[in-house]
């Protein structure tokens, strides 16, 4: 077995050729889709209790209270109770609700996220498609995840969640622009859409700082945006508990609940894989200048964790927002968008294709 | 209306049941609202779902007890509740209590405001979205609580005052504790500005919004800070001072842009005047009983006894009619809450949801005190 943590390439050309050995081709793709769907389900599973328990600890240490402390060490083991107690919770449907659409709902926006997922490169030779339209596959298919949302609201036959569908269905479609220019404003200078080519762009340097200013407001714009259409805080109008319950999703209850509840970190998670990926050098370790001592200390913490790092840093950035502004009106909401990110965007669209055409970057 | 026919489209309000159960309704209020898309139309307040008939059951009940019941009102501002009844009697029976007791009374009653417009700012933080602030305001609200928890053993229906006086003396570390309180609070309010007041997002939200201006305050007879921020000067502490209000130095809040903003800043300089009324006042407590010599039977002489008090919602009226028997023959209570809530429909029309729930916040509604 040729395990190495910092080139996953072995590895995965192993399993593939012991697989291929006493497996006939077809049975080999089988089995590989079935080791990657356990693989997939395992993270989503992890990220979902890390997640979770994260958002609940960093949401308490701003709150100045302690958070979970009862179910295991630090309330560690708080998620699984929840998780088990949703399992178990009977899944009420409101009178006249359209069962189909009902049940459907919570599963396309559950889809969407691990399809995403599938697009992310962990470390190198850790990704399970590398497309090569892989960001535009990426933006694509995280904005299905607004059918599932304004199908839930929709079929719901609530007004609360009618209007937290509509709100949500404003809010995504608005923002996706804003969040597909961020990205293509690095394209411009990668020139190219496929995941591991942006990445490997950034072996001299991260985009965020390679690319002068535009990289950095482009950095800013896709954060701000893409934290909108996650529809987390302070852009959680769909579900805004003081106005309108819980949104979209107030209907819903048990496993179906929760999974709306998963997707929304999943797509948290995807969005800073994206973040990571465009602005930070993906699974690259940080580095100052050639050749030189610090690098090779970066060089010696695992891609894998650099990964991560960056998500999670971005993650808590996230979270610090969530938990500190308090939440925009809808015709502000979509002011905020039409007005002034849209068109500073494609502004800086230009100053970027203009820096990339001289070849001002490093 | 054409072109919607053209493209077999039809658009019609809506209503919408905004509560009994709701998170930003504060309690059991029902709003039934008219919608047109986001667009609030008409706001109709449905009462009755927490109605425990107290003004009827003060009819049976001696004056000692109606002060217990009007803990149950007001929650937020029992003690102050609790002292209108009292001062209500007392002026009656013409009793004139010491300065110990009226300095004891005044003191409470501002810690009481503060805790009240504490946990209404984590409140009104939490309505826009910001939940953190709740957790900010309740952290120091603790700190009041446990000074009356020590003073009579009670947190939130405290029963401190009686006609004539007050149950207990102060714990002896009272004053030590309201020191302390003041000492921590005043660094932290700031904290409060930094927080929300000074956020981009909490000033959209805010500022020209549900605007009532200061004819309408008056005529809908909104009190207390909510009617202060549109310019009507309202302040009975002011205007017909009680207990010790006299003998003490504050400026009375007064806003005349009358959005929620002005709303909000009112409420956050009343928490520095009612500190600035509770520094005045602790270190000069007077000597003296702490409750005066009263018949153990109170009967008030016949006749119609009106006394009006400031919570921290607006002017609290009591309005006793007495036969001259040991229970009045009618008690009236003029809520704030009551005058203040009927504005809403003024202030919300043509606002968005959202705006409905920072007016709504910013009214700063208690809802048994509403529906008694």
């Amino acid at each position: 077995m040729v395990f190495n943590i910092y080139d996953f390439t072995g590895l995965t050309e192993w399993i593939h050729e012991g697989l291929s050995r006493s497996l006939s081709p077809g049975l080999t793709l089988v089995v590989e889709w079935a080791l990657i769907g356990a693989g997939l389900l395992t993270l989503v599973a992890l990220l979902g209790l890390v997640l979770i328990y994260l958002e609940r600890k960093v949401s308490a240490v701003i709150q100045q209270r302690m958070g979970p402390m009862r179910v295991g060490p630090w309330g560690m083991t708080q998620t699984v109770a929840d998780v088990l107690k949703l399992l178990l919770k009977e899944p009420l449907m409101t009178r006249n609700a359209d069962k189909f659409l009902f049940n459907l709902a919570p599963f396309i926006v559950m889809t969407a996220s691990f399809l995403a997922l599938g697009a992310l490169p962990f470390a190198l030779g850790l990704h399970i498609m590398d497309l090569n339209i892989g960001i535009l596959y990426i933006t694509a298919i995280t904005s299905l995840g607004v059918i599932g949302i304004l199908l839930g609201g929709w079929a719901s036959n609530n007004k609360f969640s009618l209007i937290g569908a509509i709100r949500s269905g404003a809010q995504i479609i608005s923002y996706e622009l804003s969040v597909s220019l961020a990205i293509l404003s690095i394209v411009v200078l990668t020139g190219s859409l496929q995941i591991s080519e942006i990445i490997n762009t950034q072996q001299n340097g991260w985009w965020l700082f390679k690319g002068h200013i535009p990289a950095l407001i482009a950095f800013v714009i896709f954060l701000i945006a893409g934290i909108a259409e996650l529809n987390r805080g302070p852009f959680d109008l769909p579900e805004a508990e003081s106005e309108l319950t819980a949104g979209f999703h107030t209907e819903y209850s048990g496993f179906k609940f929760a999974f709306f509840f998963l997707a929304e970190f999943i797509n948290m998670f995807i969005l800073a894989g994206v973040g990571a990926i465009l602005f930070l050098g993906g699974w690259l370790p940080l580095h100052f200048g050639i050749d030189n001592s610090f690098n090779h200390v970066m060089d010696f913490i695992p891609p894998i964790f650099w990964f991560f790092g960056k998500i999670f840093a971005l993650i808590l950035l996230m979270m610090w927002f969530k938990w500190t502004f308090p939440r925009l009106r809808i015709d502000q909401l979509l002011k905020l968008e039409w007005k002034y990110l849209l068109p500073l965007n494609l502004l800086n669209i230009l100053l970027m294709a203009f820096i990339a055409m001289q070849g001002w970057y490093f | 209306m054409m072109a919607d026919k053209k493209a077999g489209l039809k658009s019609q309000e809506y209503f919408i049941n905004m509560g009994p159960q709701h998170p930003s309704t504060h309690g059991v209020l029902r709003l039934l609202l008219s919608l047109d898309g986001e667009i609030v139309k008409k706001v109709e307040p449905h009462l009755g779902y927490i109605h425990r008939s107290i003004e009827k059951m003060c009819e049976f009940d001696s004056y000692g007890q109606i002060v217990h019941l009007t803990d149950r009102m007001d929650y937020l501002a029992s003690h102050i509740n609790n002292e209108a009844v009292c001062l209500a009697v007392e002026n009656a029976l013409e009793i004139e209590v010491n300065e110990r007791i009226k300095t004891i009374r005044t003191i409470i009653a501002e810690l009481q405001r503060l805790s009240s417009h504490q946990l209404w700012w984590g409140v009104m933080g939490m309505d826009l979205g910001a939940i953190t602030t709740f957790l900010y305001g309740f952290r120091d609200r603790e700190m009041i609580t446990d000074i009356f928890e020590e003073t009579c053993g009670a947190r939130l229906t405290m029963n401190y005052n009686m006609p004539g006086g007050l149950m207990f003396d102060i714990h002896p570390d009272f004053q030590k504790k309201v020191k302390a309180f003041l000492k921590h609070f005043k660094k932290k309010l700031p904290e409060y500005d930094q927080l929300l007041s000074d956020n981009v997002i909490f000033r959209e939200r805010t500022v020209g919004v549900g605007k009532l201006s200061k004819e309408d305050a008056i005529s809908y007879g909104v009190t207390g800070p909510t009617g202060r921020a549109s310019g009507f000067s309202n302040d009975v502490r002011k205007q017909e001072a009680y207990s010790a209000y006299n003998k003490v130095n504050f400026k009375e809040i007064l806003y005349t842009e009358g959005d929620c903003f002005a709303r909000y800043k009112a409420r956050i300089d009343e928490m520095w005047e009612s500190m600035h009324i509770i520094e005045q006042l602790i270190d000069n407590i007077p000597e003296g009983l702490y409750r005066e010599k009263m018949r153990k039977v109170i009967k008030l002489p016949k006749g119609e006894y009106y006394q009006r008090v400031e919570t921290p919602r607006g002017e609290l009226g009591v309005y006793i009619i007495s036969e001259g028997g040991m229970s009045p023959y009618r008690l009236k209570f003029r809520s704030p809450g009551f005058s203040n809530l009927s504005a809403l429909d003024h202030m919300a029309r043509g606002s968005k949801i959202a705006d409905l729930v920072a007016i709504m916040s910013t009214i700063d509604l208690v809802i048994p005190d509403i529906d008694r």
